[in-house]
């Protein structure tokens, strides 16, 4: 056995890209590789958040669009949900924040396999090619419904039934390929790269979220590729896995036998856990920007780990309470709710903790904080009509209705969003090298802020009205008075306006690319080692010739006596500049 | 790497410090080659994906349309080919670390010769399956035998593209402790795939 130096020991062999196509096109850097991810992400997501418009559309003004059919509802519906949830949470908050912050906050130069690394990208994008390219063919994409469930979702009469749900599912596997790939150099760099001095308990909590929620996905996602692949051979090849035999447009199908059910528990034992892949890296990113512009360290950091781990675990164990509606043992029903209503015990740590990071700290307040500290609130909102449906009894009623959708939109829609605005505000600066306009930022805060509040909070009041979603048009009814059809009206009023809203985020990031103050190498004043980079933006191998040593953690914030209130994760302990008067540093706890 | 001890380390504390002014290491992490974690990690991630499979042959296998299937005996054949190539590589690993270079190259072609042997004895057992008349629509057993053998192919054919690149090392004639590493990820890869493949043989025959 010949002895292995630890990546932090070995000497730097990265060469710089010099041609234009290695250094923005084929780059195997992280931090381009990031901005790929990102951008792409983005992208996609306005074409959803488009798609979503053109619902609120149909929904808030029934008979006005022609253009607007029910197939092209479901259609709508199927793309806004799946492009949402996979192709820009996911992939943003793992592929770009991952990417772009692993490396920076553990001290490393770039991942373990760059190569792997930049291939992840390319797969990622093929699989957004390959779910758009599904717009343009004969019969449009899939109207299944996000979560593509048998039998319908490959009979006859579904929209997109002919070429849609088989590029829906192609697309898929082939997402989940590049997210493996991409996962397996998140796992393996946190655990192998970091620097000297950078213990796993001084990582700051973007790094545990990031790292737990990979763990997630490579072990739910599995999940989703087996009941891709079986509900191909379903559709293509005949076979009988989840397909019962039913009979479509009067005709009996081939199949006989399978369980739809089956497929129900594969999707959501994927489904769930994809929940957390998405809040764990929005949760570790949101403590690190309220810890910075509150000018105080995380309260109970260890507590805050814990909870992520803890969450990561319970996070396979919950998966049925999706499927109250679809009939179970009701011991099992028992089982689900009981794990359900354990899981909101860490979050709820997590949440005491946030609260308890702002009281009495110095706080600023920047555009990221305000995003932060919305994020809080439209979690919170998410979170408690979550322990309402996770109650068997509650959720039975309204399953189907509003309730759910205004819940998982302010919990998995809302929620996550303000933390991608804040991280995005935050890391701006680091990432470009440029200021972005605050007085824009602001206005573009409080118009999602407030304008999310307006869209949702009434379809909580819809729902307990009995309104049923993934309706086209709701019709004349006898339990849904004329108000909620005005209510309708105007949540699409506030849809549109949040929608369009985005417009200054888009031009202040645009403008600020290219008119921008310059920010200087560390802006908010923050501990953590990406704001210590030698060049701003980072330069490639981050850290010139040296890597930095670490001696504390990433919250060491409001020092007492130390002449700025911070210090960074690698200044050495004599090298502090203290207040006249006040004494050596000393870390915190050996006053006592 | 004791999970339990770092979730107890309290970073805020100021930890003692060697004489270079750096904290003493708590849980600085075992030093291990990346590929090797990397592996395990995609090891764990191609296990849970065989455990969903079975789960889901468990729960379909109830439903009454199940008619089990024939094995023909040639799969017992394929069994001894895998189980030889797994040997094989091995007993490269085993020369390698031992620092002896001879009759690599002779072996990793026997591994691969074998496991293509194994890919092509499935794609034969197909074959016979189907002029029998069991039809991978025919029924779920059938369906199942033939995803989960397509599948565990597949991933045997994936193991062969990292078997090429160790190959390449081989006879371009890298440093010895790449060739080593490679060789060493082959045959754990090898190893679990036979393993998998033999739990999947027993699901199939088991009914």
């Amino acid at each position: 056995m010949t002895t292995y130096l630890p990546i932090a020991d070995q000497p730097s062999e990265l060469h710089d890209p010099h041609t234009f196509i290695s250094k923005y096109v084929w780059s195997q850097d992280h931090k381009v590789i990031a901005i790929q991810y990102g951008s792409t992400a983005v992208f996609v997501g306005l074409i959803a958040l488009v798609l979503s418009g053109l619902m609120r559309l149909q929904l808030g003004y029934p008979n006005t669009f022609a253009f607007i059919d029910p197939s092209n509802y479901l259609q709508f519906v199927t793309m806004h949900g799946m492009i949402m949830v996979i192709y820009l949470l996911t992939a943003l908050f793992l592929g770009g924040f991952g990417n772009y912050l692993i490396p920076l906050q553990i001290g490393a130069r770039d991942m373990v396999f760059p190569y792997l690394n930049m291939l992840s990208y390319w797969f990622y994008l093929l699989s957004v090619l390959i779910l758009l390219a599904s717009f343009f063919v004969h019969g449009g994409p899939t109207g299944a419904g996000w979560t593509l469930y048998p039998p319908q979702a490959i009979l006859r009469g579904t929209p997109g039934a002919d070429m849609g749900i088989i590029l829906m599912l192609a697309s898929l596997a082939v997402f989940i390929i590049a997210f493996t790939m991409g996962g397996l150099n998140y796992v393996t760099t946190v655990l192998q790269a970091r620097t000297h001095g950078m213990t796993m308990m001084r990582m700051p909590l973007s790094v545990w979220g990031i790292f737990v929620a990979t763990i997630l996905g490579l072990f739910a996602f599995p999940a989703l590729f087996v009941s891709a692949v079986m509900m191909t051979f379903d559709n293509l090849i005949g076979t009988s896995f989840f397909m019962p035999a039913v009979q479509s447009l009067g005709q009996n199908v081939a199949h006989t036998g399978g369980s739809p059910v089956l497929f129900q528990h594969l999707f959501w034992f994927f489904g769930h856990p994809e929940v957390y892949i998405v809040a764990l890296p929005a949760f570790g990113l949101v403590s690190d920007v309220l810890s910075t512009h509150a000018r105080k360290n995380i309260f109970g950091y260890r507590m805050m780990v814990w909870a992520i781990v803890a969450i990561g675990a319970l996070s396979f164990v919950v998966w049925a309470h999706h499927m109250y509606v679809s009939g179970m043992n009701p011991y099992f029903g028992f089982f689900f709710a009981f794990t359900t209503l354990i899981i909101a015990v860490p979050t709820a740590i997590k949440v005491y903790n946030w609260v308890l990071t702002l009281w009495q700290g110095n706080i600023r307040m920047t555009v990221p904080m305000m995003f932060a500290m919305g994020f809080i609130f439209t979690f919170i909102h998410g979170g408690l009509t979550g322990i309402f449906l996770g109650n068997v009894t509650i959720d039975l009623p309204l399953s189907d209705t509003y309730f759910v959708v205004a819940h998982f939109h302010m919990v998995m829609g809302v929620s996550p969003i303000m933390v991608l605005f804040a991280s995005i505000y935050h890391w701006f600066p680091k990432m470009s090298g440029k200021m972005f306009n605050v007085t824009l930022g602001k206005i573009h805060f409080w118009a999602t802020f407030l304008g999310t509040y307006a869209i949702y909070l009434p379809m909580h009041y819809l729902g307990i009205l009995g309104v049923p979603r993934r309706y086209y048009a709701i019709g004349t009814t006898s339990f849904i008075p004329d108000s909620a059809m005005a209510l309708n009206a105007n949540i699409t009023q506030a849809a549109l306006f949040v929608g369009v809203m985005q417009l200054v985020f888009i031009i202040n990031i645009i403008w600020s690319l290219v008119k921008g103050k310059p920010a200087g190498h560390n802006p908010w004043e923050a501990t953590s080692l990406e704001w210590q980079t030698p060049d701003t933006p980072p330069h490639h191998g981050n850290w010139g010739e040296k890597l930095p040593v670490v001696y504390r953690w990433a919250y060491e914030y409001a020092v007492p006596g130390a002449k700025d209130d911070f210090v960074p994760q690698n200044i050495p302990p004599e090298e502090v500049v203290m207040l006249p008067g006040a004494g050596k540093y000393v870390n915190r706890s050996e006053e006592h | 790497m004791n999970l339990f001890r770092i979730l107890s380390e309290k970073p805020w504390i100021g930890t003692p410090l060697t004489a270079e002014g750096l904290a003493v290491e708590v849980s600085q992490a075992p030093v291990m080659v990346p590929e090797k974690i990397a592996l395990r990690f995609f090891l764990g991630v191609v296990g849970v994906l065989f455990g969903l499979f079975s789960i889901a042959y468990f729960i379909r296998m109830r439903v009454g349309d199940w008619r089990p299937m024939p094995e023909p005996g040639t799969l017992w054949f394929n069994t001894l080919l895998l189980f030889m190539a797994s040997i094989v590589l091995q007993w490269t690993h085993h020369r390698l670390k031992h620092g002896r270079e001879d009759g690599i190259k002779a072996a990793l072609t026997a591994g691969a010769v074998l496991t293509l042997a194994f890919v092509y004895g499935q794609f034969a057992v197909w074959q016979q399956l189907r002029t029998a008349g069991y039809y991978i629509a025919s029924n779920p057993a059938n369906s199942f035998f033939y995803v989960l053998t397509g599948i565990h192919a597949l991933h045997i054919l994936g193991g062969l593209w990292v078997w090429t690149r160790a190959g390449i090392r081989v006879w371009s004639g890298t440093s010895p402790d790449k060739i080593s590493l490679s060789v060493e990820l082959c045959a754990v890869y090898w190893h679990f795939l036979l393993l998998v493949w033999l739990v999947l043989f027993a699901l199939l025959s088991y009914t």
